[in-house]
């Protein structure tokens, strides 16, 4: 830019009277002004309440998820497939005293060995009566420890217990929804199902389990009852005979390093052990994706913020066309003009940015002291979030101030 | 030894394109001193309003030289027309073009807002040219409820208070009822006396007869009246 060749200073608007103006600007409206900040109020509110909430709720999953893993270990069983005679499932690896040994392992809560029952037997609420019995019902054998392991919810009666596995006898325990399915809802008969056409008494019915959760629809009979009446499980992967051992807190990871030697001092390579996985890696996957759908939402409220506030500020542009003219006729230069409503405009971008942070917060704390959870709040998304509010008006603010800068100061005064 | 002058025009034009294109003010030269009452007449579409524009540096020509103060205001860039138009240009208007939700001393010290005057000083001033106004009492009113004559004395006083060497004044007695026109003009009357400049464009006959001297404009073309020398068309 040339020199001034004039005596005079040239005019300026500093900082002060800037913000003085604008804020007389936004004050002299007040009720446009707060209406104006609402869709920034409630965009950068969903954005903090969106994130608030998602980490508050992802810490509920993650704490009940972690604390289920981190207390279990599985032991798969690797049968060799020429164990047994010739077309028929190999016999177990895992020792008849597996529940014991298993058991006496320091830090070991419950127990024991379970698989899934070969052969797709038929579970039936009659004997054959020539209809197809219910479908979609597993039948798994477990041991009394792997049940006690699986930590079933119990609804009505009781579990198997040793007499039960040492007799083998035939009896069963119902999930809630196998119980409906087999039109099983009281106990005090001695109701019994009917599996490949055999009776079987219901023991118990359960509604819940914190392990194993494919049982939920399913039927569980004693597992001596099992090898006796279906045979050897199956040598495929993800039928073969689990060992489900629940721990203390803490004490998973040295369960799994002496398990296998516990249950075959002689081949402690029969078995495959798992220890908990990373406790990070689940929280993780579940609340990723609850993350990126909730921010998409809150960019859609902060976007509608945004049009609120240009197309507010746009509309007050042109209804204050006359003042811009006057303000030209007074000295101001184009770039003060614009600076005045970007100005404007950034300066309701952040106090919208403040209020909806704190309705935000609010919303969060109410929740989860209404839901009983500890709320969560990420610094790092809560503390820029009015920074956010001032980003949005400043982007929403360029527009309207350039057209405004471009006002005729011709035009602006005979508009009055 | 005459006083220097404040404005001079040299075969100032104005033309605006488009087809045809409009020439609504012809070159013209004139020459207006310090502490002269100049009234500028001519009936609407005349040319009046450009005439103010260009001289109140709003507009700028298409042919022609405007020397305000001395200054070739041809040459200058938008900063420099902004801060000569802010600090030695106090313009009236017609309708006022006061900010509703101001005080009157709010409205006048906003004159000020653009030339590096400390708040505390701005207030001051602006208090002490109201009373000079006679709106001593008005000071905290804000324009809606203040008559019109009051309003427009608000907007002289908001004109005055960067002491301006040019009063540029556009149909300031429009709006106003005989009495209010009455008491604007006394006060221009009083300006004159104390050494202003004004330029007063108006169609009314009446107002232009208050001025110490008298153009007229007619079809774009500037014509010196019957009152006085300096202009050369």
């Amino acid at each position: 830019m040339p020199r001034s060749v004039l005596p005079d200073p040239a005019t300026r608007l500093g900082l002060r009277e800037l913000c003085a103006e604008a804020l007389a600007g936004i004050l002299q409206r007040p009720g446009r002004s707060a209406l104006t900040m609402l869709g920034t109020v409630l965009g950068i509110g969903a954005f903090v309440a969106v994130l608030g909430l998602t980490a508050t709720a992802s810490g509920q999953i993650g704490a009940r998820f972690d604390l289920t893993r981190a207390t279990t270990v599985q032991v798969s069983d690797r049968p060799r497939a020429d164990a047994g005679p010739p077309g028929a499932n190999p016999p177990i690896g895992f020792p008849a005293d597996a529940d014991r040994r298993m058991g006496r392992i320091d830090g070991v809560e419950a127990a024991g060995v379970w698989w899934s029952v070969p052969g797709n037997p038929r579970l039936s609420a009659r004997p054959a009566d020539g209809t197809p019995g219910v479908t979609g019902i597993g039948l798994y054998a477990a041991t009394p420890g792997a049940v006690r392991a699986m930590d079933p919810t119990v609804v009505s009666g009781t579990t198997p217990d040793a007499f039960l596995e040492a007799t083998a006898q035939p009896v069963v325990l119902l999930s809630e929804a196998a119980a409906t399915r087999l039109g099983v809802s009281r106990l005090d008969d001695r109701p019994a199902v009917f599996i490949d056409d055999l009776p079987y008494t219901v023991i118990g019915i359960y509604s819940d389990v914190r392990r194993q959760p494919a049982t939920l629809l399913g039927a569980i009979v004693p597992a001596a009852t099992a090898l006796e009446r279906f045979g050897n499980p199956s040598a495929e992967a993800d039928r073969s005979a689990q060992g489900l051992i629940a721990t203390r807190v803490g004490a998973a990871g040295r369960v799994a390093e002496q398990v296998a030697v516990a249950l075959r001092p002689d081949a402690p390579d029969a078995f495959a052990v798992q220890p908990p996985p990373d406790p990070h890696s689940l929280r993780d996957t579940v609340t990723s994706d609850l993350t990126g759908l909730f921010l998409a939402l809150a960019a859609i409220c902060l976007l509608v913020g945004a049009v609120g506030i240009a197309n507010t500020t746009l509309v007050a542009v042109l209804e204050r066309t006359e003042e811009i003219g006057l303000r030209r006729a007074l000295g101001a230069r184009t770039r003060h003009i614009a600076a005045q409503f970007l100005t404007e405009s950034t300066v309701l971008g952040t106090l919208g940015g403040l209020l909806g942070t704190s309705l935000g917060v609010l919303t969060v704390l109410g929740v989860a002291a209404a839901k009983d959870w500890t709320a969560v709040l990420q610094p790092a998304a809560t503390l820029p979030a009015p920074l956010i509010g001032t980003a949005v008006g400043l982007l929403a603010g360029l527009y309207p101030s350039l057209r405004a800068a471009r006002t005729d100061p011709l035009k602006a005064l005979r508009s009055g | 030894m005459s006083e220097p002058p404040v404005i001079r025009l040299t075969g100032l034009g104005r033309t605006f394109g488009g087809r045809p294109p409009v020439t609504a003010l012809h070159p013209a030269d004139l020459v207006v001193r310090r502490g002269e009452y100049l009234s500028v007449t001519g009936p609407s579409g005349s040319g009046k309003s450009t005439l103010l524009h260009l001289l109140g540096l709003l507009d700028t020509p298409t042919g022609g030289r405007y020397e305000l103060d001395g200054i070739d205001t041809g040459t200058l860039h938008d900063r420099d027309r902004s801060t000569l138009r802010g600090r030695r240009i106090g313009f009236v208007f017609q309708s006022f073009h006061l900010l509703p939700h101001r005080t009157a001393a709010e409205n006048v010290a906003l004159a000020q807002v653009y030339h590096r005057v400390p708040r505390a000083r701005r207030d001051e001033a602006a208090r002490a040219v109201l009373r000079q106004v006679g709106l001593a009492h008005r000071t905290g009113a804000l324009p809606g409820t203040m008559s019109g004559g009051e309003r427009q004395r608000v907007a002289i006083a908001r004109a005055l208070v960067n002491e301006p060497s040019l009063l540029l004044c556009d149909e300031p007695t429009g709006n106003l009822d005989s009495s209010n026109a009455a008491a604007v003009l006394a006060q221009f009357d009083e300006l004159h006396a104390r050494g202003y400049t004004l330029v007063v464009i108006t169609h009314d006959p009446a107002v232009a007869a208050r001025a110490g001297r008298r153009v007229a404009i007619r079809d774009g073309v500037l014509s010196e009246s019957e009152t006085g020398a300096g202009v050369v068309c």
